[in-house]
């Protein structure tokens, strides 16, 4: 039995230490917001945050996820993650939709660590995920906005 | 007068009741996907296909069509709201299947269903108009009815229905009354002056907020009690086959249940995908490879070109004589062109669910051809089509992969599922390997055209042999749409093209190949925009004459062609000075019904590479019934364009795929993405696609402007981005 914590949530799961942390959390927690596109950590579907970082988690052992704090997209909150899924909506951001959980994770990400990226701080913090509808200009976008917006939040 | 409308005045009031009735007090316009949910709908009503309102006032649109990205739900959603005078936040949306007279593509001749070559609005624009307008009428009159007042009196706003006496009410109040009223024989349809939602900027998707908190299910995300996940080895080589398997050692490894021949190779059947995988893994497969393709892509390259040189081909369009007015010409152009296979590597790679269960087979999956996998399924099975059930998900990409002739997914899904037996429901799912390896590519091609112009700069002659293979060889669409061997999909956009050429030979030679192709977000304009309009910049150059100039007077008798030249020209400044550095260059491309005209712009840098840092597009594509849709697909064409362009290139070496992932087969990352800048045309015309339409002129455009940088023309694809 591996414990693991998600969303704040203790959780056990009965699987093999080798199964990457996607399975486990899509299979056997039947959270299924975090998508499978790559299984080689190439395309940053899968992305949730491990102890706060963006991480792969088709790569991740599960038996490497105990003990960390893992956020996935339907755990996520606060001003950074709040101000891009709100961008993301007003600039109709998505598609296919596939992907998206993993760049708003990634974009969150982002913001938290620096509240006014510069087009080369997204190039460097987003292109590990990709998104084969290609809304990258609007990703771009929606992130610009969020922090815009966060910043105009904290001034008021 | 309109077809539907003719159904419905030959429709029995009795026989609407009855439907009515089976979906519980709903009002039912056109619905027979009911069946699936509900209970059994007359199948015989033509008005039971398109949209449902319930009680608590949700108006259900069910699509025609399958959702992938391409923003179709709202776009039908908005149809139905603009006439049914609903509030935008009461439209909800989900595909629907099992009916071709109702769902038949009309695009398509309407015989069958299937969601693909930008067809979605030209097939759906009038019959979802007519449906909100007939459920509108029919809610109007259950109103009057129930407040004693003339139906003329009424007012719906936003979803509102009301009287001047202060009546109010919203549509679920009146929809179980509305089910009792005859079908109107006539309506008519909002004049353009008093929409609210088509052609308004301000509307958003339906499936954003969802999409945004992890919240839209896909085929991936479907759960059902006790389903087991599928993984298949699929033989090495394209035409081979299982000759033999030891499935004991994998049956016996955890969370394995079984181990299953499929007519596509051999399915471990788990608990889980990891240990199917790990299960696949495990298991030895001998293959049968005696009919298998065993030529990699330089060998098939080699034969390409060499048919390109010494191959007759079949003439598929001619006038004058090419040949011999090539003599006469004052300057002519040799240009050899290679294309590589490319994958669609969308991003959820290919999966279905599949549950069989008192008699009837339900699968999951993203359905771009209904029809033809309910009757593959059905076949496997030993069933009735009727007792296949579809439901369409939200797919997560899809770009003509989900449009698979010979149902590839559905096939495996349906062959485990017999073999499982009865209540046990099967997830098949590929590994992004399997999908990279699978075949369905854009095939190879190679073009030979030799152009001359005359002694004042016009064109005069134009030679044009395509060699490659065939998408609808081979498949149920054979007999569609090939004649005397043509396939149109391998010439679309040369045999057709608006510059008008006295002298004009296009010949094709369709080669005989094991490898699976299929058609690749806009198809056979992928390649032959990027030749036609790459060989008009040559000889625009040729002739000394500017590239837009030189179309334009082209195109004199193209005006929806020179609408979209103009208004990219002027809005990319083209004439004037570009920034320090950067170089332009401009095509335009007719695909799919619509226009498109683009100029991208291209950095050179001094570390020998090159980069598209902008591209500004404009299209006329009737009626822009989303604009924001309309702009998010051509930035979207613009990227996935790209991304073929400059990287894409599926490559086999004896016979194997070498590319496995994302690594070998680059697609496009925010790094490489431009500025995108859209203009749409104003229009009255009707609407067509916008899918496709943005892919083709990218490539051209960005030939163009790294051959204006660099004096060097490349025509072997991908271009890679060194210089």
């Amino acid at each position: 039995m591996i414990k693991l914590v998600i969303n704040g949530e203790s959780r056990d799961v009965d699987v093999a230490p080798d199964t990457p942390l996607l399975w486990v959390i899509r299979d056997h927690l039947q959270m299924t917001g975090t998508k499978f596109g790559c299984g080689r950590a190439q395309c940053g579907a899968c992305t949730v945050y491990l102890n706060g970082s963006p991480t792969r988690s088709c790569v991740l052992p599960v038996s490497a996820a105990q003990n960390a704090e893992i956020t996935t997209i339907e755990g996520i909150s606060g001003g950074a993650a709040e101000a891009i899924q709100k961008a993301w909506t007003e600039l109709d951001v998505p598609q296919c939709g596939y992907c998206q959980s993993g760049q708003i994770m990634a974009a969150a990400a982002l913001l938290e660590q620096n509240p006014s990226p510069s087009d080369a701080d997204i190039d460097t913090a987003m292109t590990g995920n990709i998104c084969r509808c290609a809304t990258y200009v609007r990703i771009r976008k929606a992130i610009h906005k969020a922090a815009d917006d966060l910043r105009s939040d904290a001034n008021a | 007068m309109r077809r539907l409308q003719q159904q419905a005045a030959t429709l029995s009031r009795r026989s609407f009741i009855a439907a009515s009735a089976a979906v519980a007090g709903s009002l039912t316009i056109g619905f027979r996907s009911a069946a699936a949910q509900d209970a059994v709908v007359d199948a015989t009503n033509p008005l039971q296909a398109y949209l449902r309102i319930s009680p608590d006032h949700t108006v259900t649109v069910l699509s025609a069509h399958m959702e992938g990205g391409q923003g179709i739900y709202s776009g039908l959603a908005t149809l139905i709201a603009e006439e049914l005078d609903a509030d935008w936040e009461q439209m909800s949306v989900q595909g629907a299947s099992g009916n071709p007279e109702f769902y038949g593509n009309k695009a398509m001749g309407g015989e069958f269903q299937l969601t693909g070559g930008s067809t979605a609005m030209v097939s759906s624009w009038q019959r979802y108009r007519e449906a909100g307008a007939i459920a509108r009428h029919m809610l109007v009159e259950a109103a009057a009815r129930q407040w004693g007042v003339a139906a003329e009196e009424i007012r719906i706003d936003r979803g509102v229905v009301s009287h001047s006496t202060g009546r109010e009410g919203r549509f679920g109040d009146f929809v179980a009354d509305a089910a009792d009223l005859p079908i109107p024989a006539e309506v008519s349809l909002k004049p353009r002056e008093e929409w609210n939602y088509i052609g308004n900027d301000e509307v958003r998707r339906r499936d954003t907020v969802a999409k945004t908190r992890g919240q839209q299910d896909y085929t991936i995300d479907v759960q059902l009690p006790g389903m087991l996940t599928a993984v298949l080895k699929r033989p090495p080589r394209f035409g081979g086959k299982v000759a033999g398997f030891d499935a004991e050692p994998v049956k016996a490894m955890p969370g394995v249940v079984d181990v299953v021949e499929t007519p596509r190779g051999v399915a471990v059947v788990a608990k889980s995908y990891w240990e199917a995988l790990k299960g696949r893994d495990a298991l030895s497969v001998e293959w049968d490879e005696s009919d298998a393709e065993k030529r990699g892509t330089a060998e098939l390259m080699a034969m390409y070109k060499d048919a390109a040189v010494n191959g007759e081909g079949v003439a598929v369009h001619g006038v004058g004589d090419a040949t011999r007015a090539m003599d006469d010409a004052e300057k002519t152009l040799d240009a050899d062109f290679e294309f590589p296979f490319l994958a669609h590597a969308a991003m959820e790679p290919l999966n279905a669910v599949a549950r069989f269960q008192d008699g009837q087979l339900e699968i999951w999956a993203g359905h771009q051809m209904p029809d033809q996998y309910q009757s593959v399924a059905a076949d496997i099975m030993g069933i009735d089509a009727e007792q296949v059930i579809l439901h369409v998900m939200m797919t997560g990409g899809f770009f003509g992969r989900r449009a698979a002739p010979d149902s590839d997914v559905i096939v495996e899904v349906a062959s485990i599922v017999k073999a499982m037996g009865e209540g046990v429901p099967v997830r098949v799912q590929w590994s992004r390997e399997d999908d990279m390896h699978g075949g369905k590519y854009r095939p190879m091609y190679v073009h030979k055209v030799q152009a001359g112009i005359d002694a004042d700069g016009n064109p005069l002659a134009w030679s044009h042999h395509v060699v490659g293979q065939s998408i609808m060889a081979g498949t149920p669409f054979e007999a569609v749409l090939s004649t005397d061997g043509i396939d149109a999909t391998s010439v679309e956009g040369v045999d057709d093209m608006p510059y008008s050429v006295p002298n004009f030979a296009v010949r094709l030679t369709t080669t005989d190949v094991n490898v699976p192709v299929l058609w690749w977000r806009s198809v056979g304009h992928t390649h032959t925009a990027f030749v036609v309009e790459t060989v008009v910049d040559d000889l625009a150059r040729m002739a000394g004459r500017d590239p837009v100039e030189f179309r334009r007077e082209l195109l004199r008798e193209h005006p929806r062609h020179l609408g979209v030249l103009n208004l990219v020209a002027e809005k990319a400044g083209w004439g004037k000075p570009a920034a320090a550095g950067i170089h332009r260059g401009i095509a335009v491309h007719r695909s799919f019904g619509s226009y498109v005209a683009q100029v991208a712009e291209i950095r050179l840098r001094d570390d020998g590479t090159w980069k598209a840092e902008r591209v500004v597009c404009a299209v006329d594509c009737g009626i822009a019934v989303n604009p924001d849709t309309i702009r998010a697909q051509m930035e979207g064409g613009i990227g996935f364009a790209l991304a073929g362009i400059v990287h894409g290139e599926i490559s086999l070496t004896d016979g194997r795929v070498d590319q496995d992932n994302y690594d070998g087969y680059r697609v496009l990352r925010m790094n490489e993405m431009p500025a995108v800048e859209v203009h749409i045309v104003e229009s009255d015309e009707s609407p067509t696609g916008v899918g496709e339409p943005g892919v083709p002129p990218l490539g051209p455009a960005l030939s163009n402007a790294l051959t204006a940088a660099t004096g060097v023309r490349k025509r072997v694809l991908p271009l890679g981005n060194q210089l």
